[in-house]
C-alpha cells in the first residue's frame, strides 16, 4: 500500500524529466539555427553587399533580394487573390460536402513534395512542350503559388468562419444582401486573419528553393521583366555554399542571414496581427 | 452552460454559415467567381499527378520492374550518335535506371527522423501545456512557429556548417560504440555529412508538424474528464496517461503520417547534408541520397538527353515520391477526420 504511490511518483518524475528534455530538444535547435546563421552572416553582411549586384568578380545580393521580393509580390497577387476567394467560398457559400472535399484536396496539395512542384512547373511552364515560358519570373511565381495557395485558402476560410454567427444574423435581420454582408460585416473582423495568413504565406515563399530551381532560373542582374529569369536569395545560399572559396561562402551565409531576417520579421508581423484579431473576435462574440 | 461551449468548439466549421436561399444577382456572381477559385487547388493537384504520370510512362515501359530492383542509375552516353531501344522506348546507350539505393535512402532517413521527432514533439508539448505556466509556455511556443518558418536551405546550411561537424565531433564517436551490438552504427563516423545527420535535421524539420498538431489536440481534451481524473485523486502524470494520451492518440498518428510525408519529400536541406552519393552506405554515417535530392541534383543533366529517356526516368522517380507522399497524406487526413476536423496543420506545420 505504501510502495505503490512512491513507485508512481518515481515514474512520474522520470516521465516529466523526459518531457523536459524533449522540450529542450525542440527549443535548442531553433535557437541554435537562428543564432549561428546570424553569427556567420552579420560579420560579412556589409552594406555594399546589399546595394550592389553580382557582376564579374564583384559580389552582391541586390539582384537576389529584389528577385525574392519580386517573386513574393507575384505570389501575393496570384496565390493571394485565388486563395482568398477560394477561402471565402469554402466558408460562406460551399455546400458542406463540397467544402470538405475541396478543403481536403487543398490540404493534400500542400503535402506535395516541393521538388515535384518544381519538376511539373518545368514541364508545364518552362519546357517547349508546355507553355514555353522559359526560365522566368512568371514561371517561378506560378510554381511557387501552387505551393503557397493551400496556406492562404486555409487561413482565409478560418478567418471568415470564426466571425461569430450573431453578426451574420444581425445582417440578415437588417435585410442586407450576402455580398454586402460579406463586405460590410464579415470582412472587417476577418481581415486581420486573412492578412496574417498572407504574411505567413510570404514568409514561406521567401524561404522556398526547390520549386524555383527549374522554373525561375537564375540571373546576376536585377529582375527586369516577367519573362526574364530572376535571381533569389535561397538560390544564392544553395549554390554558393557548394562552391569553394571563402568569399563565395561568405555570400552564401550573407544570403541565408538576409533570408532568415526576412522570414523572422514576417513571422513576428503575422503573429502580432493574429493576436490582435483574436482579441477583436473575442470581444465580438457575445 | 459548459455543454453549450463544448458543442460550439466541436462543430466549429459549418455552424456559422447561413442558408443559401435568397441570393441577389451580385451574390450569385461572387459565389460563381469564388467557386471557381476554390477548384484551383484541386485542379493543380490533378495536373501535377497527370503530368507526372504521362511523363513517367515511357520510363515505366522502358525499365519495368528493374526500376525498383536495380541499383545502378546512369543516363548513359549522352554524346553517342546511336540510341538503344528497349520495349519500344529509345534511350542513350548504356542508360540504366535502377533506383533501389534512393528508395533505401529515402525510407531510412525519413523513418529515423519520424521515430525521433514524434516522442520529442509529444513530450515537449505535454511539458509546455501541462507543467509550464501559461505565460512562459506561450513565448516558448513561438519557437515552434520559428522552426516551421525556417527555410529548408537554411536548415541545410546549418546542417553542413554547424550541426554536422558538432555531431561528428561529439555525438557520433560515442554512438559508434553501439556498433558492437548493431553493426550499422560502427565507425568511421566521417565529417558529419551523411545519412544520420540528414535524418536528425529532418527530425528537427518535422517537429513543428507533429508538435503543432499535438498542441491543438491538447486544447480539445475535454476539461471535465481531466477535472474528473484530478478529483479522483490522480496526479498530473496519471491524468496525462489515463485521460489525455488516449484522447490524442489517433490525432498523433495522423500528424506522424503528415510529418513522414514531409520528411520523404524534403529536398534542399537533405541534398546539402546527405552527401548525395549514389550508393547504399556501409554504415549509418555514410553518404547516400534520397529520391527528392537526386531529382534536384540530376535534372539539369537529364535535360541534355535528347531521347528524353532521362527526363522520363526522373519523372518516374518523382511519380513514386508523389504517390508515397499523397498516400501518407490521404491516410493521415482520413484518420483524423474520424476524430476531429481541422486539427491537422497545412504543409510545413502551420
Amino acid at each position: 500500500m505504501v510502495s505503490r504511490p512512491r513507485q508512481s511518483h518515481i515514474r512520474a518524475g522520470i516521465f516529466w524529466t523526459l518531457c523536459g528534455i524533449a522540450l529542450v530538444l525542440i527549443v535548442a535547435p531553433a535557437l541554435d539555427i537562428i543564432v549561428s546563421i546570424l553569427a556567420h552572416a552579420l560579420p560579412v553582411l556589409k552594406p555594399s553587399l546589399i546595394t550592389q549586384s553580382t557582376s564579374g568578380t564583384q559580389l552582391g545580393l541586390q539582384n537576389a533580394i529584389l528577385g525574392t521580393l519580386a517573386l513574393s509580390l507575384g505570389v501575393l497577387v496570384v496565390a493571394g487573390s485565388i486563395g482568398v476567394l477560394a477561402g471565402l467560398y469554402l466558408s460562406e457559400f460551399a455546400p458542406r460536402r463540397v467544402a470538405s472535399v475541396a478543403r481536403f484536396f487543398s490540404e493534400v496539395l500542400a503535402g506535395v513534395p516541393s521538388i515535384v512542384v518544381g519538376y511539373v512547373g518545368y514541364l508545364v511552364l518552362v519546357n517547349k512542350g508546355g507553355l514555353g515560358l522559359h526560365y522566368s519570373l512568371l514561371a517561378g511565381v506560378i510554381a511557387l503559388s501552387a505551393l503557397i495557395l493551400p496556406y492562404i485558402v486555409k487561413t482565409t476560410e478560418l478567418a471568415f468562419s470564426s466571425v461569430p454567427r450573431t453578426l451574420r444574423e444581425g445582417a440578415i435581420a437588417l435585410g442586407m444582401s450576402r455580398g454586402k454582408t460579406i463586405r460590410k460585416v464579415l470582412l472587417p473582423p476577418a481581415l486581420p486573419g486573412i492578412v496574417s495568413g498572407l504574411v505567413l504565406a510570404l514568409a514561406i515563399s521567401t524561404g522556398e528553393t526547390a520549386p524555383l530551381l527549374f522554373t525561375a532560373g537564375f540571373s546576376d542582374k536585377n529582375p527586369s521583366g516577367l519573362l526574364q529569369p530572376v535571381g533569389y536569395l535561397t538560390n544564392v545560399t544553395y549554390t554558393d555554399i557548394q562552391l569553394p572559396g571563402a568569399s563565395t561562402q561568405a555570400v552564401a551565409y550573407a544570403a541565408a542571414g538576409v533570408t532568415v531576417l526576412l522570414v523572422l520579421l514576417l513571422i513576428f508581423l503575422g503573429r502580432r496581427v493574429t493576436l490582435s484579431s483574436r482579441r477583436m473576435i473575442a470581444r465580438m462574440d457575445v | 452552460m459548459i455543454s453549450a461551449r463544448a458543442g460550439k468548439v466541436d462543430t466549429g466549421r459549418a455552424r456559422h454559415r447561413l442558408s443559401n436561399s435568397e441570393l441577389t444577382r451580385g451574390d450569385r456572381v461572387l459565389r460563381a467567381v469564388s467557386g471557381v477559385a476554390s477548384v484551383v487547388p484541386t485542379a493543380i493537384l490533378v495536373v501535377i499527378a497527370a503530368v507526372m504520370f504521362i511523363t513517367a510512362l515511357p520510363s515505366i515501359i522502358f525499365s519495368g520492374l528493374s526500376f525498383f530492383t536495380g541499383s545502378v542509375f546512369s543516363f548513359g552516353n549522352l554524346y553517342a550518335t546511336t540510341t538503344v531501344t528497349h520495349n519500344g522506348v529509345a534511350a542513350p546507350p548504356h542508360a540504366v535506371y535502377g533506383v533501389l539505393p534512393l528508395i533505401v535512402g529515402t525510407l531510412s532517413t525519413s523513418i529515423i527522423a519520424l521515430v525521433l521527432a514524434v516522442p520529442i514533439s509529444v513530450g515537449g508539448v505535454l511539458m509546455l501545456s501541462e507543467i509550464i505556466p501559461r505565460k512562459i509556455s506561450d513565448s516558448l511556443g513561438v519557437f515552434l512557429e520559428l522552426l516551421a518558418g525556417i527555410p529548408s536551405v537554411v536548415f541545410g546550411l546549418w546542417g553542413v556548417a554547424v550541426f554536422g561537424p558538432f555531431l561528428a565531433a561529439h555525438i557520433f564517436p560515442p554512438l559508434s560504440a553501439i556498433g558492437h551490438l548493431i553493426p550499422f552504427f560502427k565507425g568511421p563516423v566521417g565529417q558529419g555529412q551523411g545519412l544520420l545527420t540528414a535524418s536528425l535535421v529532418l527530425a528537427v524539420m518535422i517537429i513543428p508538424i507533429v508538435a503543432s498538431t499535438t498542441r491543438e489536440l491538447l486544447r480539445r481534451v475535454p476539461i471535465l474528464a481531466k477535472e474528473g481524473a484530478l478529483a479522483l485523486g490522480m496526479t498530473r502524470y496519471e491524468t496525462v496517461r489515463v485521460v489525455t494520451i488516449p484522447y490524442i492518440r489517433t490525432g498523433i498518428v495522423a500528424a506522424s503520417l503528415l510529418g513522414w510525408a514531409r520528411a520523404l519529400g524534403e529536398t534542399i536541406a537533405v541534398l546539402l547534408i546527405i552527401g548525395d552519393i549514389y550508393s547504399v552506405p556501409s554504415n549509418v554515417y555514410g553518404n547516400t541520397s534520397t529520391i527528392a535530392a537526386w531529382i534536384a541534383s540530376t535534372l539539369d543533366g537529364a535535360f541534355g538527353d535528347t531521347t528524353g529517356a532521362g527526363i522520363h526516368a526522373l519523372a518516374e522517380l518523382g511519380l513514386l515520391l508523389l504517390a508515397i507522399s499523397l498516400l501518407t497524406n490521404f491516410a493521415g487526413r482520413l484518420v483524423v477526420r474520424k476524430v476531429s476536423g481541422g486539427v491537422l496543420p497545412v504543409g510545413r506545420g502551420v
